[in-house]
């Protein structure tokens, strides 16, 4: 009995002197603001930031590598306090950025040129001829960007598109890296009017595989204010830093252009519809 | 040392028989020709038609742009109706010439005439090779050139003429050895002197015994020829297995067979040199089987580069209606084709058509781990575990267990029980790979 | 007529080929078709036990399959994937564990087993391919901890239709009682014991009384390469090394190998349960390092521990290393520095 007191008794002191010890040596000086700022930050890990995570960019924002506005998900709020914290002043206001996928064609709209028979993501089908799209520019629907999106924003429709739900994303931006066409982007929420379509082929040529295709007529340019879109190779480019008039839409012949809010009601009413209909 | 064999590998049904008996014919000239410019690993060679050019036979309509670049020839004269995107068949639509012959197949000057060989040093045979657009025609389409410039201090001491054409239904090579022995032999002997080579082998299947007594006899004659039967057993004719199997020697993960001092050459590209070097012929046509049950009498086909797929099928009695797949080379490592405006380039092989009820299409079911693709695997790798990394996204795993010294071959997408897709799987970790590194670089 | 199928052409916008990552042909093997040879492997053993223990064992084979097949389609269905009873995988898993249990093993018993192996130990985890224990090996060892008495209390000797059946123990059973209560076993084993324990004419589970059935079964698979010779032979060939080792040292107390190879479910456990795919390493090397494994934890748990047999547990034990070995024994791949330094 008293053997096994002393041995317990021995090693409880010789196992707490070493982690005595190892506290010493290998303690590491942690900034408190670090931990503040983590706090604070959305806690998501979303990685949009660039960082490995909301404490990697708090460290980042401490070390002065990354602004205090750097996380592209929290809101404004967020950013205060971290000035607040880190003791500087925030520098104007900042319009929230969401993301949005510039392509309508949909199975219905857009033709393809073979059955894919593979892996169910974009990156794979995309190796394979650019994927099963006659159009080499449109959405696969495959959900790639919907898998990386922490936040549940992007729903995949039956038909074969990509969808960002606004009011859910943050703008974090992993899917407009992985979209392997390039067609997601971020813009700021408060403009409306989008061209749903990022195909350079000649007008022709979209008219031939795609209905809702834009086919570089140039009507909405020309009813657009000067410089709010642009023609870039057959393909009207919404430029975001200038307001355009939601009547600009209703010029579009091909239908590509279109109002988000209404879209999405649109799109919304068309689903379920089908939905609907499939149950039948 | 010969019979010997390579890790794994799988024994597909070859269904050479259907075409394993027909005499090369010659396509009469289309319509019109799509050349495609990128015919080549490497560097696309720049374009120098525009539309509307007179072209002559053998003219060249698109100059090598870099060393690992080859040029492109007009395979016969004509008209260039048009210079535009088409379906490539190796990958998508890549910029080609549309030419319409004038029925007169006019050479243009200075080619066409038979060369003193005798004289020639190595470097003006290397010239008159890279000149006539040669790439391996194998399938790989990597500029022979370059396999033909070894860097500082590597040297050569062993040419292995690759004849072993282990993709089942194909049968190209297999009447090139039956028709062509001796020239296949003499563009051989231009890479061995070029190389300085005492040593050049001819590895065939055993599954062409025909083929191997042709070449064996040819061979009497050369010194330091041989010829060796080879174990039938698919991807007996991949560079590295072909290699271990013949002289035992490993190509190191990652390196090229000079590493060990072997080259390796299709016969085709040699027959191609022969023509090359002896008549200053460049690469205007290619020996092409067009196969399966798809096509009504099945074919070897010599065709020049730029007829279209459909021009072919044509030929061979027209695509039954349930043909659902036309792949571009052999049903193992070949690229199934969705438009039959696909052009045959320097390395299209063959087109094997397969109809609906032969096709098995990938169902992507859970791996349950049975270990059959780990023993087909000639590379020695681990695709099971390898496929379950990147389903999950994690490609540093899968570039520590060697995702890219994959050689693409199928065995192990051939034998999986769950009908992954293996190969795609390991396609899309090496481009993810790439990207990462170019993004660190 | 030709110009109607123009006309169809032009109207046909839908695309007409199938494209696809090669390779594009398949060897047509599939999961299914390896499920259902390793029932043809496992038919003759279990008929002859039907022959042996009578309507008992018919009843409890039956109803484990179905069991299984109704469980692998309920979980499927209720947890919204897609239907896999196809993939026969659960016929295999309720077979084998049908042949794990005894003839007189009452009904509720079998079902309880079923739900055990089926729900918590496959589909739960995500259905096949993803489990990391033996399925059925779980129904079982959870059967032998929770109901010991159904389990083990009551052996039958095979007596044609279960009429007259005379309870007895298993060998391995008798010989573990007698070391524990003499102090020395009592085996001896003449040629008639022999040819009844090879031909299975002696009490046990439904599925492990023939020897020789299970062997010819297994060589079958081996044959039709849905096996390697790997684990069975490192697995049986370790417990005839060790067992007589320690038979060598102390006869007295350890029976000597042929007894503890053709008794218990070794065959069984060796051809048909260690070698299942999803829970046994995936390369040659590993699955030998697996085989020996298990042929020592067998030996330790037979005549060292309070199980007369022990084939269930050491494979159980060796499954939750499989992901160890695997990782050790990737294969080297081919031309890598590595194996020249090595070799």
């Amino acid at each position: 009995m008293s053997t096994a007191v002393i041995v317990l008794a021995v090693l409880a002191f010789v196992l707490g002197l070493g982690l005595a010890v190892a506290a010493r040596i290998f303690a590491v000086n942690v900034d408190p603001r670090i931990e503040k700022i983590t706090e604070i930050l959305p806690g998501a890990n979303c990685g949009g930031c660039g960082y490995a995570g909301c404490s990697d960019l708090a460290k980042a924002i401490v070390e002065g590598k990354a602004g205090v506005d750097a996380c592209p998900v929290g809101s404004a709020e967020v950013a205060e306090k971290i000035a607040k914290i880190m003791g500087v002043e925030l520098s104007g206001d900042k319009v929230r950025k969401v993301a949005i996928v510039l392509c309508s064609g949909d199975d219905q709209v857009a033709s393809k040129k073979f059955y894919y028979n593979g892996i169910e993501d974009c990156a794979s089908a995309a190796l394979i001829f650019g994927g099963d799209k006659s159009c080499k520019y449109g959405c696969l629907g495959l959900g790639t960007c919907a898998d990386v999106c922490p936040f549940d924003a992007i729903d995949m429709l039956p038909s074969g598109l990509a969808r960002v739900d606004p009011e859910r994303c943050t703008g974090c931006g992993k899917c407009v890296d992985a979209c392997p066409k390039g067609i997601i982007k971020l813009v700021p929420i408060d403009r409306k009017v989008h061209v749903l379509c990022s195909s350079h082929d000649k007008g022709g040529k979209v008219r031939k595989i795609c209905k809702v295709g834009c086919i570089g007529c140039q009507k909405c340019a020309k009813e657009a204010p000067e410089g709010a879109i642009t023609m870039e190779e057959n393909l009207a480019v919404v430029n975001y830093d200038i307001e355009i008039p939601e009547s600009v839409a209703g010029v579009c012949p091909t239908h590509t252009i279109v109002i988000r809010g209404e879209h999405l009601e649109e799109v919304e009413a068309s689903e379920e519809a089908k939905a609907a209909g499939g149950a039948v | 040392m010969s019979g010997r064999h390579f890790f794994g590998g799988v024994h597909p049904e070859y269904h050479k028989e259907m075409t394993a008996g027909k005499a090369i014919e010659a396509m009469p000239m289309p319509e019109k020709l799509v050349v495609h410019f990128a015919q080549n690993i490497g560097s696309m060679p720049t374009p120098l038609v525009k539309r509307g050019d007179q072209v002559k036979k053998g003219q060249v309509i698109a100059e090598a742009s870099g060393f690992v670049s080859v040029p492109v020839h007009a395979p016969t004269s004509g008209k260039v109706e048009a210079v535009d995107m088409f379906p490539n068949p190796v990958g998508a639509e890549t910029l080609a010439a549309v030419i319409a012959p004038d029925g007169e197949d006019a050479w243009a000057e200075g080619l066409n005439v038979e060369q003193d060989t005798d004289s020639m040093n190595g470097d003006q045979i290397k010239g008159l090779i890279r000149d006539a657009g040669l790439v391996g025609m194998g399938g790989a389409t990597f500029p022979t050139h370059v396999k033909l410039s070894p860097p500082e201090g590597k040297s050569i001491d062993t040419l292995i003429l690759n004849g072993a054409e282990c993709e089942p239904y194909l049968t190209a090579d297999h009447r090139l050895m039956l028709e062509h022995p001796a020239e296949i032999l003499e563009g051989a002997s231009f890479f061995a002197r070029v190389l300085d080579v005492k040593r050049v082998i001819v590895a065939i299947e055993k599954n062409k015994p025909d083929a191997i007594e042709k070449m064996k006899k040819a061979v009497e004659v050369k010194e330091g020829y041989s010829v060796e039967a080879l174990d039938v057993v698919y991807p007996q004719g991949a560079e590295k297995q072909l290699i271990f199997a013949l002289t035992g020697r490993r190509v190191p993960a990652g390196g090229l067979p000079m590493d060990v001092n072997v080259l390796v050459q299709n016969v085709g590209t040699a027959f191609a040199a022969y023509e090359a070097v002896r008549f200053k012929r460049p690469l205007l046509e290619r020996v092409v089987t067009v196969t399966g049950n798809g096509v009504a009498e099945p074919k070897n086909i010599r065709a020049r580069i730029g007829t279209r797929f459909e021009d072919m099928i044509d030929r061979c009695g027209g695509l039954a209606e349930d043909t659902v797949k036309v792949i571009s080379g052999g049903p193992m490592m070949g690229v199934a084709q969705y438009s039959l405006d696909a052009a045959v380039t320097k390395g299209t092989s063959g087109i094997v058509t397969l109809r609906k009820d032969e096709v098995v299409q990938f169902v992507s079911d859970p791996c349950i781990r049975c270990g059959r693709c780990v023993e087909a695997c000639p590379m020695r790798l681990n695709p099971s575990a390898l496929s379950i990394f990147i389903e999950m996204c994690h490609f540093e795993d899968a570039a520590e267990y060697h995702v890219t010294d994959c050689i693409e071959c199928g065995s192990c997408a051939y034998v999986c029980p769950s009908q992954r897709p293996l190969v795609h799987h390991f396609r899309r970790a090496k481009a993810e790979i790439r990207k990462m590194s170019r993004k660190a670089g | 007529m030709v110009e109607e199928e123009k006309r169809k052409k032009k109207e046909d916008v839908g695309p007409r080929f199938l494209v696809s990552s090669s390779p594009h042909v398949h060897d047509r093997v599939r999961i299914n078709k390896i499920m259902m040879l390793v029932v043809i492997a496992l038919a003759p053993a279990a008929l002859l036990s039907i022959y042996l223990f009578g309507l008992p064992a018919f009843k409890v084979i039956v109803i484990s399959i179905a069991s299984a097949v109704f469980f692998e389609w309920a979980s499927r269905r209720l947890m919204k994937r897609s239907n896999t009873i196809g993939d026969y995988s659960a016929v295999v898993t309720g077979l084998l564990l049908a042949l794990n249990l005894p003839s007189t093993a009452p009904w509720w018993l079998v079902v309880v087993g079923n739900l055990f192996a089926i729900v918590i130990a496959k589909q739960i985890y995500g259905g096949l391919g993803y489990n990391p224990f033996n399925p059925a090996l779980v129904g079982r060892v959870v059967l032998l901890i929770s109901f010991p008495v159904q389990m083990t209390a009551h052996w039958v000797m095979p007596s044609r239709w279960g009429t007259n059946a005379v309870t007895t123990a298993t060998p391995l059973g008798k010989a573990k009682e007698s070391l524990l209560s003499l102090g020395h076993i009592d085996v001896h084993l003449t040629r008639t014991d022999v040819v009844n324990l090879l031909i299975g004419n002696r009490a046990g589970c439904i599925g492990e009384v023939s020897v020789v059935l299970l062997l010819a079964g297994g060589l079958f698979l081996i044959y039709k390469r849905v096996i390697s010779w790997h684990i069975p032979v490192a697995f049986i060939g370790t417990v005839w090394v060790m067992t007589d080792i320690f038979h060598m040292i102390d006869p007295t107390r350890y029976a000597d190998p042929s007894f503890h190879v053709i008794t218990g479910g070794l065959f069984l456990g060796a051809f048909f349960m260690a070698t299942d795919y999803v829970t046994s390493p995936i390369t040659h090397k590993g699955m030998i390092i697996f085989g020996v494994g298990c042929g020592v934890l067998t030996v330790i748990i037979r005549l060292f521990g309070a199980y007369p047999e022990g084939v269930s547990f050491a494979i159980l034990l060796m499954n939750a290393l499989t992901p160890l070995i695997d990782r050790a024994t990737n294969p080297v791949v081919f031309g890598s520095r590595k194996k020249k330094a090595a070799g």
